[in-house]
């Protein structure tokens, strides 16, 4: 069997457009889905720990509150929230609302600004019930 | 076999009977389904740490031990890494184009992902039932 090479055209990929919001937040999407599975594999290790020993769940607040272990939970929460939000966004789409460039810009703006919000909102308040404890 | 001698599709699409999607749409129903239990459980889940946060270990211990507790951790836990499963899938599809390699990642991503989920169930059963 001879194997011949076709030249097919090829649509044009991200390297030809310029970063537009719609495309720049479906990158995001996927990349907060993955970030996501690897913050639930934390929250399994949250789960093991707490099940297996107190020395365990020792070392996992440990980690947790290490400058490294505190971006993490930041990135976390930012990713999961993100991709709550823009996961909204995709629900109004199968609805068939929202598809014009203008509002999909819009609502893009919106899932930036709420997401960053709960963000920053969560982790001050979290941070703020944390200073009355202890 | 009885032959359509209208039909446009190869032999070997008849002889796998998928056509060119592969599957049908339950995958994009399956993912709407838990994104949207998945909406309600993590908003709990977040809100749940935020309260929870640092806690001393007998604090977590009852606070998992808790029937409440530990029934939606499980449905978070189930929720999230089958959305997570659902969501993978696609990614290895798009970017992966080796098809053995392709295979044995999708294959994998079900059985590891299944294989966390029955550890994260039986440890939370530990400390509900411990």
């Amino acid at each position: 069997m001879t194997k011949t090479k076709i030249d097919r055209p090829l649509s044009p990929h991200l390297s030809i457009y310029r970063p537009q919001m719609t495309s720049v937040l479906s990158i995001l999407h996927r990349a907060t889905g993955l970030a996501l599975i690897l913050g639930l594999y934390g929250v399994v290790w949250f789960l093991v720990a707490l099940a297996h020993s107190e020395a365990a769940y020792v070392f996992f607040v440990y980690v947790a509150f290490t400058p490294i272990g505190q971006l993490a939970l930041l990135g976390f929460l930012f990713s999961l929230y993100y991709h709550l939000c823009n996961g909204i966004r995709h629900l109004i789409w199968d609805t068939g609302l929202l598809f014009d460039i203008k509002n999909a810009t819009r609502a893009g703006l919106a899932v930036l600004l709420t997401s960053s919000l709960l963000t920053v909102g969560t982790w001050c308040y979290t941070m703020f019930l944390r200073s009355l404890a202890v | 076999m009885t032959q359509d001698k209208n039909s446009i599709q190869t032999p070997i699409a008849k002889v796998k009977g998928l056509g060119a999607a592969k599957n049908g749409t339950e995958h994009w129903l399956y993912q709407r389904i838990s994104s949207i239990a998945s909406f309600f459980l993590s908003l709990w889940f977040v809100w749940s740490m935020v309260h929870t946060a640092g806690a001393a270990y007998a604090e977590m211990y009852s606070w998992l031990a808790y029937p409440v507790n530990a029934v939606l951790m499980i449905l978070f836990v189930i929720t999230a890494f089958f959305h997570a499963a659902l969501g993978a899938q696609v990614i290895v599809e798009d970017y992966i184009h080796c098809e053995a390699f392709k295979m044995i990642k999708l294959i994998g991503i079900k059985l590891f992902y299944s294989a966390t989920v029955v550890v994260s169930i039986f440890a939370i059963l530990e400390v509900a039932f411990g």
